[in-house]
């Protein structure tokens, strides 16, 4: 059997694919990432501002109190299902805010939660955000280990 | 003993087994697309009174298997044969519907060609005269589906203009070899496609992986029964959308053998209004295809709009694990010559 | 003033941060995992560098909130443990600069796995 009918080739074909595909829109996803993901910020630094100026903490518990209230406020949005919309709306802008990081874990827990406590909702919970903790906590040991051994 | 066969890949069915009913259940957001009044039923919430997405799916496949047997007059311990797949690992939809109905089951796997590949094998078997009544069924949820192959529901991810929209619904078709009721169409030949890679990589592209595929089968059915598709009244694709039918057009014209424009309809593209309904290039999923030939086109065809069509529906045959080891995606597609009982 | 003057930078260096994921999004094939990951490596390494410090100092949380300010407070509390405790540092300073949001994550995930369940769009 001739085993070519369709006669290309994958590169002519990629360059045909790319060629038909509609790419998505540049200008106006920027522009809405960057204004929610600004959005963000300023709310969390206006969280550490409140944490310092009315409940007297110093300046790391008012970064803790910060990521608490961005990643509370992101599990409750993703479980009432207005995180999904916000993320679809502006992409990394909410993604790459701690706020991520929170619909990532609370997402696949909310999800997997019919398959079980223990492997579902536990298990799924570090699915997506696993690797950000694996890589960053590694890096940073490494980091470490490399400052305490040379530059001590 | 001559073959039923013609050319390479292209078998015939002097048989003419008849399509006697069929039936589509699907989701709200598909009963609220173009299509939305012709199908049998659709389901208020995506759970449709279940406790999860699967016995959702579930109760879908079920429910147009047995709406579809009511329709021809028949009831289940007249059925032989229950054909059918689904998208989901193992495909449970379809094994646990088959329990419950007490039908022999083939269970088949496709990816999103599974209805055409189950009416290519149930027209054989019924041409073959190793059974007198088969159903045919497919079905896919978006729910189940999005766990499945992509991220969870709530997870807050932008998806590119050439993603597709996996269709919630299922659809069920009963093919016979004495029907009861007046038939809506006769299955008068098939081609079993190939497998079929061009080197597509990027799973938010499936159209574009299944396109060759698409073209493969279409060019053997032409050679093989030396007909061009002006011939058809339509050829229908299953679940390429937007790109994979741009992508089948161009290939087809590099071919020379130019599929035109006004004689292609692609399901995908059928079930959604996608400047509404937020679809991308389209709608996919085995239930796409199904639900779309059993709610529109058989009944065209019973009714005679549609003298003779090529029912096509292509799948892409990754894994997740295929896809995260960076395989690339295979395209299938198999297709059907469905004619009209008019003269 | 000053005060608006603070939440400008805090907006712009933010929205900027997530305008480069957003680039990565539209025009690269990298999943979103994949673009997070690379956030935290990058903040990890500038952090490492003293580059993100002063970044830190100039935008607030327009540099603590996106994930590579995350990384930045895994680097920093790992380089403060060790000035404190040594070399044992390197494991214990990463964690308990981190914990508040970690533990959040995992706690309120939780509940509210409990709590509700999940939709189709």
């Amino acid at each position: 059997m001739d085993k070519q009918r369709v006669h290309t080739n994958p590169q002519h074909y990629s360059w045909l694919t790319e060629q038909l595909s509609p790419p998505s829109p540049l200008g106006a996803g920027l522009g809405r990432a960057f204004w929610v993901g600004g959005l963000i910020c300023v709310l969390g630094q206006a969280i550490a501002d409140a944490g310092v100026h009315w409940l007297d903490m110093n300046a790391r518990a008012a970064s803790s109190l910060t990521s608490i209230t961005l990643v509370f406020l992101t599990a409750l949005l993703t479980g009432v299902g207005v995180f999904d919309k916000l993320g679809k709306y502006a992409g990394a802008g909410s993604f790459v805010p701690i706020t991520g990081f929170a619909n990532a874990m609370v997402s696949p827990a909310l999800e997997f939660r019919r398959e079980g406590l223990v492997l579902g909702l536990g298990a799924k919970l570090f699915s997506i955000a696993g690797p950000v903790l694996v890589y960053g906590i590694g890096a940073s040991v490494l980091v470490g280990m490399i400052y305490a051994l040379f530059f001590h | 003993m001559p073959l039923k066969r013609t050319g390479l890949q292209t078998i015939e069915l002097p048989l003419r087994p008849a399509v006697c009913a069929s039936a589509a259940f699907v989701g709200k957001k598909e009963g609220e697309g173009p299509l939305g009044a012709l199908f049998d039923h659709v389901a208020q919430d995506e759970l449709y009174g279940q406790d999860t997405f699967e016995l959702a799916e579930k109760r879908l496949y079920l429910d147009a298997i047995r709406k579809a047997i009511l329709k021809g007059g028949l009831k289940p311990e007249n059925v032989q044969f229950l054909l059918g797949g689904d998208l989901l690992n193992q495909i449970i939809t379809a094994s646990f519907s088959a329990r419950e109905l007490g039908i022999p089951f083939i269970g088949l796997y496709g990816a999103c060609s599974t209805m055409a590949e189950s009416l290519c094998l149930g027209g054989m078997l019924l041409d073959g005269e190793h059974a007198s009544t088969v159903v045919c069924a497919a079905s896919s949820h978006f729910c189940t589906a999005e766990r499945q192959y992509r991220y969870p529901l709530e997870f807050g991810a932008q998806r590119p203009p050439t993603a597709q929209w996996t269709v919630t619904g299922a659809g069920a078709a009963v093919l016979s070899l004495a029907p009861s009721v007046p038939p809506q169409a006769h299955v008068v030949r098939v081609c079993m496609g190939r497998v079929v890679d061009l080197g597509v990589t990027d799973a938010n592209n499936m159209g574009a992986a299944m396109a060759p595929a698409a073209a493969d089968t279409l060019l053997a059915l032409m050679a093989d029964t030396h007909t061009r598709p002006a011939d058809y009244d339509l050829i229908v694709t299953g679940d390429l959308g937007q790109v994979g039918r741009d992508l089948l057009l161009q290939l087809m014209r590099e071919q020379r053998m130019p599929l035109e424009e006004r004689l292609h309809r692609d399901c995908g593209l059928m079930i959604y209004d996608r400047e509404r309904q937020d679809a991308h290039a389209g709608g996919s999923g085995c239930g796409c295809s199904a639900s779309v030939l059993c709610a529109s086109l058989l009944p065209a065809l019973q009714r005679g709009e549609l003298r003779r069509i090529i029912f096509m529906a292509t799948g892409a045959l990754m894994s997740v694990t295929s896809s995260q080891q960076g395989e690339t995606i295979p395209g299938i597609a198999h297709a059907v010559v469905l004619e009209s009982p008019k003269p | 003033m000053s005060l608006l003057w603070m939440y400008l930078k805090v907006f712009l260096v933010g929205g900027a941060l997530c305008a480069i994921g957003e680039l990565l999004v539209l025009r690269t094939r990298l999943t979103p995992a994949r673009i997070l990951v690379c956030y935290i490596l990058t903040g990890v390494l500038l952090s490492a560098v003293g580059l993100y410090g002063p970044l830190a100092d100039f935008a607030g949380a327009g540099a603590t909130v996106p994930l590579t300010g995350f990384g930045h407070a895994l680097c920093q509390g790992v380089m403060s443990a060790v000035d404190e405790v040594g070399l044992i540092g390197a494991f214990t300073g990463g964690l308990s600069a981190t914990a508040g949001g970690i533990a959040a994550a995992v706690f309120f995930g939780t509940l509210i796995a409990l709590a509700f369940k999940p939709r189709a769009k």
